[in-house]
Order: structure tokens, then sequence, then C-alpha cells
């Protein structure tokens, strides 16, 4: 298996600190021994390679950037970056995997949960030990959570949860949930708050969802809670009102700027491969114009891409970046690296079909990709918004 | 048990090195550079040995430029408790004059165990393990494949022609890594960051001018095109043909 070199025309290595490279080549060599001689046959398969977990816990993959006293890795906002961007490299859904359980669940723990929550919590999700999951997006509520119905009622003893959720990443996996819900009125957007869901928990159900040509080595289920009774401890102490899980939607999506460059660049090289290999009418497909414009496409959107993406990263690390700014490069990195996919997919021709190419895997990812964690469409309206200060989600 | 393990810093195996203006050294613009494959295998060794004894030191001693503090940290990361790099602009073509500086430095050290990887990937020239085993009057076994050590004595196993060589030897001694031995962990994420921590010593060294000198680097002859001389139970006989009188391979 040939090591993939990564695709740099601005050296943008060269804007990167020497840790933030050494990660970025410890998980692309990881990836490359570990994960993609098998991504193609859990992909068929429809599973997550849930094998490779314990290994993706010892390098330190979940949680990165959070604090080394709750046994994360602690690193910086761009070597976070370069990790997702290495795993969606290999696949989508394992990165997504690695997405959840840190910044939907470790990041929201860590940021509206009590020191003792933090504390029993955190290390064993960094271990890999417990596999979590966040419940946010309900069946009839996607782009509009607030609009939610799941509710939480205060009894004596704790709170008792009723509602489902769909779409759930490493729901039929998880020992825990984040689940959001509201604890007042139908319409008080204000009363959301988050729960901590043991999976075991009497009236709490996780069914996979069938049928997905998407995200295929990835576990995706519809959670059910009916009367499911917690401990008052459950409740995340500091979340309030629907910014809390945008907070985290906001940490999911930043890492999946990066992760979409991954893609786009394991595609662009697969398409950088073939045509200079693949011989029609006497030369490789690379020789003629229109594949030529093909590459030369991708390669500056990828490059676009990736200074996007650092740039983002120094924003974030310097505590300056905004959920716009994070909307802005979701936006467009996904739909550039769901365009390089469908490029390369065409130009493999009839090769581009099969699951021992990657460009038609990632290709279908990226749908899924393009519609979770804010649409392409609702990003738009983000900036919309943030340009003309009007608002047309509604 | 306190360790070295002597590392080089080298072109990574899947980058394309240009030869540079003077026709003699590489071009390294654009060039990624690594901890040498071999070297990994002399690293894992060590620090298994270490965390096998439950106490000990793994020391990296490496000679290089400045940028090879880079590929001590890789050591370091990989768990390795800290590293010396001898610094000097360029690496001699002798290998005598690197083994000199480095023989200096591991005496000094008094070390159980010098581990090597059994060859560098840049020079292929298997030489500075035995040549610092002999000028520090140590026994030497190179390229080895397995190693046990128990009660001051070790058995390593080298892989031969036809063969597995068994060699048992008294500590200190210098051994050179072979594919095989181990299997090298990944530097995990923690110990990226915590390898920033860890001592990194710099010592200016000055080396002498050793009795090799590169006179020329040329890239390798460009292949021919292949040449398909039919299809099926028709080709043999030309194919034959061509092996014999051509390729005079058979």
């Amino acid at each position: 298996m040939t090591k993939f070199q990564g695709v740099d025309f601005y050296d943008v290595d060269g804007l990167l600190s020497e840790e933030e490279r050494a990660v970025r080549d410890t998980v692309r060599q990881w990836v490359d021994d570990n994960l993609m001689p098998v991504i193609a046959e859990h992909y068929l398969a429809g599973g997550f390679p849930k094998h490779l977990v314990p290994q993706m816990a010892e390098l330190g993959l979940f949680g990165a950037n959070l604090p080394e006293e709750y046994g994360c890795a602690g690193l910086n906002n761009v070597a976070y970056g370069l990790i997702m961007q290495e795993l969606e490299r290999g696949d989508s859904g394992v990165r997504s995997f690695a997405s959840v359980q840190g910044a939907l669940v470790m990041y929201p723990i860590h940021a509206f949960g009590s020191d003792e929550q933090k504390r029993h919590w955190l290390p064993k999700m960094a271990s890999g030990e417990v596999i979590g999951c966040f419940g946010l997006t309900e069946p009839d509520y996607g782009s509009n959570p607030a609009g939610m119905i799941t509710v939480a009622r205060e009894s004596e003893s704790g709170w008792i949860l009723n509602g489902a959720k769909m779409w759930i990443t490493n729901g039929s996996t998880a020992q825990v949930a984040i689940v959001w819900a509201k604890t007042g009125k139908p319409d008080d957007v204000e009363s959301i708050r988050g729960f901590i869901v043991p999976t075991d928990a009497n009236g709490f159900s996780a069914q996979d969802q069938k049928g997905k040509l998407s995200l295929r080595a990835s576990d995706t289920s519809e959670l059910v809670l009916q009367d499911v009774c917690v401990a008052k401890d459950a409740l995340l102490p500091k979340s309030g009102g629907l910014k809390s899980p945008l907070l985290c939607l906001t940490q999911a999506r930043y890492g999946i700027a990066w992760g979409a460059v991954g893609a786009a660049m394991a595609c662009y090289d697969e398409a950088v491969g073939y045509a200079k290999t693949r011989v029609m009418f006497g030369k490789p497909i690379g020789g003629f114009q229109l594949q030529q414009a093909r590459l030369a496409e991708m390669l500056t959107e990828v490059t676009k891409a990736q200074l996007l993406c650092l740039q983002l990263g120094r924003l974030k690390d310097q505590g300056k970046v905004t959920p716009q700014q994070v909307s802005l490069a979701k936006r467009n990195n996904v739909n550039i690296a769901t365009d390089i996919a469908r490029e390369t997919r065409r130009l493999l021709g009839a090769n581009g079909i099969l699951a021992e190419y990657q460009a038609m895997r990632h290709l279908a990812n990226l749908e899924s990709v393009y519609t979770y964690e804010g649409t392409h469409d609702i990003h738009t309206l983000i900036l919309g918004q943030e340009i003309t200060g009007l608002n047309a989600f509604n | 048990m306190k360790i070295a393990v002597c590392v080089k810093r080298v072109p990574d195996s899947e980058t394309r090195v240009k030869i540079a203006s003077d026709g003699k050294s590489l071009d390294e613009a654009g060039v990624k550079f690594i901890l040498n494959p071999y070297d990994e295998f002399a690293v894992e060794e060590a620090l298994r040995r270490r965390e096998h004894a439950g106490a000990g030191e793994v020391v990296i001693v490496s000679l290089g430029p400045p940028a090879a503090q880079e590929t001590i940290r890789t050591a370091l990361a990989m768990g390795a408790d800290r590293g010396i790099l001898l610094q000097a602009d360029r690496v001699p073509a002798d290998g005598l004059e690197v083994a000199r500086a480095l023989g200096a430095e591991l005496k000094a050290g008094a070390y159980d165990l010098v581990l090597f990887g059994k060859m560098a990937i840049d020079d292929y020239n298997h030489q500075v393990g035995p040549m610092v085993a002999e000028l520090l009057d140590l026994p030497c076994v190179t390229a080895i494949a397995h190693l046990e050590i128990a009660g001051g004595k070790g058995t390593a196993e080298r892989e031969i022609e036809g063969g597995v060589e068994v060699v048992e030897f008294r500590l200190p001694a210098v051994l050179t890594t072979d594919k095989g031995l181990n299997e090298p962990r990944y530097p995990a994420l923690k110990g990226i960051m915590a390898a920033k921590k860890k001592p990194l010593e710099v010592k200016p060294t000055a080396l002498g001018a050793g009795s090799l000198e590169v006179l020329a680097l040329s890239p390798p002859p460009q292949r021919k095109d292949g040449r398909v001389v039919g299809e099926g139970s028709a080709a043999v006989p030309e194919l034959l043909r061509l092996l014999r009188d051509e390729a005079k391979v058979l």
C-alpha cells in the first residue's frame, strides 16, 4: 500500500508548527496502516469498524483539544483540525465517530458539566471505554431544533425524559447519550437543557436506521425515550437555552470543515494517480485538456479550502472565531469536497463506481455531510443574516 | 538499564529527491525528512526494554543539522526520555567520522546498551553501528531480528541466508536492528505534546574531514518502456526466445 503524501501546493505545511505536523503525520500513517485496508469492506457491510476504537483512543484522537487533566491530549485547535482532516481522508464515517465523541459529547460535558461530571466521564471517554452520542435532532425538527418536543420534567428523585431523537451517530454503540430536552413550556426555547443519559436506562432504546446509501461505515440510530428516569446530577448544570447545543455544533462544524478537506485531498490524489496511468487513445487521460481542467479546478479548490481552515483554526486558538466564520468554512469546504469527489468519480470512468476506489464512497458520504451539522442551505442563511442583519429563516 | 539509541534524519522513502546544482548533494527544498525507519525498530526495542524492566532510561543521540532536533523529538514522542544532538552543518560521507563523534559522546554516557538501525535508508552504508562498537571496544551484533537480555548477557538472532544465526554477547554491547524485531509504535498525540518538554541537549560538534568524498550523484537511468510480445500461448515461443537471446536470463 502506498503512503498518502497529502496535497500541499502552497506550502501550507510551512505554516504549521512541528507539533501540528507531527500530529498530522501520526494520524495519516495510522489511517494508511489500519483504516485504508479495511474501510471498503466495512462500508459495503454497513458497519463501523469498531475494532479500531481502542487504537484511536491509544493515539489520543478523542477530545484531543480538551485538557490533559482529563486524560486528553491538550492539543490546539489547528492540530485537532488536522486530525479530523486525516480521519476523513480515510472515511467521513470514521471522522464522524471521532467528531461526535469529542465535539458533541466530551465538549458539552467539559463546557457545561460540573467538576464531578467532568472527572467521571471525560477520562473514560478519552480512553474509549465509554462511547457517547448526541441527541438534538428529532424526526420533525432538523434544521429547526428550537421546535423540539422532547421534554424533561423534574421529579422528586430526578428528571423524567420523554421524546425521540433521529439521525444519531453512534446511537446504538453508545453507553451514554447527551440528550437535549425542554424543561419548560413547548415554546420555551430558553428552557432547553442538556442531560447525560446512560443508554441502559429503563425506557431508553436505540434502533439502527437501515437502508443508508451514505456513511455506511457509521452507525446511525433513532433514539426513543419513554419515561426515562435519571438522577438530578444527570443535568448539565451550565447548559441553558438553544445556544448550548449550538455551541457544540460549532465545535463539530469546525472539525467538519477540516474533515472535508481530507476527503477532497483523497479524491484529488486518486484522480491524479488515475489520470497519469490510465491510457486511452494511446496516451494517459491526464494528457487530455478536459481532464486537466478537472484536475486544475480540484487543486485550486483544495488549496483554498486548506487556507480557509488554517486561518479559521488560528482564529479559534486566539479565541476570536465566530460561529458565522465556522459556517462559511463548513459550507464552502463540504461543497467543494462533494464536487471534487463527483469529478473524481467521473474522471475514473466505470472504475469510479467501484468500492476498490475511494471517490464514490467519499461522494456518497459527503452528501450526508452536506446535509448534517447545519445543511448547506442553513449555513447560507446564517451568512445571509450576518451580512444583512436580516433573518431569512422564517 | 541505560540505553542509547542512535538515530539519523533521512529523506522520506516516498519523497522524490532532486540532485542539487552542485551535482553531488540532494536539493533539500520541499523534501520531507523522517526518522530513519530502521532506527524506529531500535527506539521501539529500547522502549520495550525500559517498560519491561519498569526502570531505566532511553537516550536518543543523533548527529546532524539543527533540523535533526525534530527527528529526535519524534523518538521522544514515541516515549524516549531525553535527547542529545551532536550538531554539525553536514553529515560527512565517511561513516568513520560520524562513528568517532558518536563514540566520544557514548563513551561518556556509560550505557548498558547502544542501539542503531542496521542502516540508514539514505546512504545504505551499514557502517556506523559496527564502527562505534569497535571504537568503544564493545561486542557488536548487527541486523538483529530477535533479542533477549538477562543477567548481564544477551542473546540475539540474525536472519542470515537460509537460516537463523543465534549470537550470545555480554553487556554492554552495540546492536543494530532489522525489520521483524518488533512493530514500532506510533508517536501518540500526548507523546507529541510531552516531547516538547523533554530535555534535548544540543552540542556543537566539530568533525574531521574524513577520507571519503562524494564526487557526483546521478539518478538511475530511465527504464525503457516494456514490450508486449503477444497474447496467450502463441506468445510463449517468442517470449522464450527474447528471454534467452535478449535478456539472457535463461
